[in-house]
């Protein structure tokens, strides 16, 4: 079962795309692109869309997904944690 | 799946184009015809009025894009015959004449001096005629090519950029060699990747007009913010799907173009394109408008994905919607044509998830209703650049 999948190797976010996923839990991922498996412990109950970071942030750090900067970090994220609006913002506008 | 040899069965119009929908439209010039257009569609089964609420005191770029978009819609070849309605008869005959040059049939009337009693007797008598001539027209089998077929996304979620968007980018990139006229837009909703679309334009010359269009609509955003647009892009509906910042959902959404495909040129709002290939319009990204500007160039079939489930419509153009968030496609069934979920538990190829979509739009094109059809959704929402005089 796929609980959360990557767009492509690097990438620092996986998206959930089970519904319920809940903190302590072992996920099992899927790198799309190079059709690879990849696993993670959800520190946060994560709902369905919303993203997984596969690697701890600093505060400043860019998050990349697809390959391509999606914005940069401004509170501390764990591996595992939910990454969203509370802690990532854009760097435009 | 093969296109090579593939056909439809649409309609063909006097000018050569063709048509998957046979509508006979009751179009008003401006809201003051709203009320006499839809007393002629009541009157006379099977008309379709467009009401709107606009149309009186823009000028210059703004009124020439309300009479690019009505002139547009009434020209699309989703449209048999067209009749026009408008307080003042010169502004009817205008947008009447510009319909005509299609060589369609199409009758107008202004209202002033007549009021709304004696012109809706009038236009339904006319209306009445035209839908009757309308109904004896027959589809006709018409290679791939003669269809026209754009792109816009709406309430998406991480899922779009995943699943839904990406077997937009599929069916594009195997409809895009069988020389299938395209479109994409929703400019700020670029924004990210813009560097990306730039990439892929055809040669320097459209690679500069996409830059200026980009360029021109950052600083409308720069102009009018109040904050960082996190109110509005994304939306509400993206953030409570999980998308978090502009440039995550515009790198979602360009993977509606594919990878093969190639910008050929840029078109402005509801300009109709001068040949086959992959445009990009400079448009809003709100949905109803940008389906509404694409309907208006001429386009016959969009491709609608989602993944929080928006409804839209349009009045004369099917919106094809397709949905990878299995949610959405658990509490919204009634208005998704297209399931792609399967491709996020491995159950589908990005392969056959483009296959799917383009079945549908075979038997969309060939008179299957979609769900916003069934449902009643026909959103046309006029584009304002500025305030009226």
């Amino acid at each position: 079962m796929i609980h959360f999948v990557v767009h492509e190797e690097g990438d620092g976010v996986g998206v959930v795309v089970v519904e319920g996923v809940k903190a302590g839990q072992h996920l099992a991922g899927w790198i799309m692109e190079d059709d690879k498996d990849i696993e993670v412990v959800a520190k946060s109950d994560i709902p369905i869309g919303h993203k997984v970071s596969l690697k701890d942030y600093r505060e400043g750090d860019t998050v990349i997904k697809y390959g391509v900067d999606i914005g940069r970090v401004v509170k501390p994220i764990a591996k595992g944690e939910h990454l969203h609006v509370h802690n990532v913002k854009t760097k435009r506008w | 799946m093969d296109l090579s040899k593939a056909s439809f069965w649409g309609y063909k119009r006097e000018n050569g184009r063709v048509g998957v929908r046979n509508h006979v439209v009751i179009l008003p010039v401006d809201d003051l015809s709203n009320a006499a257009c839809e007393a002629v569609a009541n009157n006379i089964k099977g008309t379709l009025a467009i009401p709107h609420p606009y149309g009186r005191l823009q000028f210059g770029a703004d009124l020439e894009l309300h009479f690019r978009t009505l002139i547009g819609t009434g020209s699309n070849p989703n449209v048999a015959a067209v009749i026009v309605i408008c307080i003042e008869d010169q502004w009817a005959k205008k947008v009447a004449d510009a319909i005509a040059a299609t060589g369609k049939p199409v009758a107008y009337f202004g209202i002033e001096q007549h009021g709304d009693h004696d012109t809706i007797l009038r236009a339904s008598k006319k209306a009445k005629e035209f839908v009757q001539w309308a109904s004896e027209l027959r589809r006709e089998e018409r290679p791939l090519k003669d269809l026209w077929v754009s792109t816009k996304c709406g309430e998406s979620d991480t899922t779009s950029g995943c699943g839904a968007n990406p077997t937009v980018g599929n069916a594009f990139d195997k409809l895009y060699p069988q020389g299938v006229t395209l479109v994409f837009g929703e400019t700020t909703e670029l924004t990210g990747g813009e560097h990306l679309v730039a990439a892929r334009c055809r040669n320097d010359d459209v690679r500069k007009k996409f830059q200026f269009m980009f360029d021109r609509y950052q600083k409308v955003v720069e102009a009018h913010k109040t904050n960082d647009l996190s109110d509005s892009q994304p939306t509400k509906g993206n953030i409570a799907g999980g998308l978090t910042t502009i440039e995550e959902k515009a790198l979602g959404n360009i993977q509606k173009i594919g990878r093969k495909c190639v910008v050929d040129g840029v078109l402005d709002k509801a300009e109709t394109p001068t040949h086959p290939g992959l445009w990009f319009m400079d448009s809003s990204s709100a949905a109803a408008e940008m389906v509404t500007l694409v309907a208006a160039a001429g386009y016959t079939v969009h491709f609608f994905p989602t993944g929080q489930g928006n409804v839209i419509g349009n009045p004369i153009l099917p919106v094809i919607k397709l949905c990878a968030n299995p949610r959405t496609v658990r509490t919204m069934s009634e208005h998704i044509d297209v399931d792609v979920s399967g491709l996020l538990r491995k159950e589908l190829t990005p392969d056959q998830a483009g296959d799917k979509l383009l079945e549908c739009m075979f038997r969309t094109a060939n008179g299957r209703l979609t769900a916003a059809e069934a449902l009643g959704h026909r959103e046309f929402v006029l584009t304002r650049l500025y305030e009226s005089a």
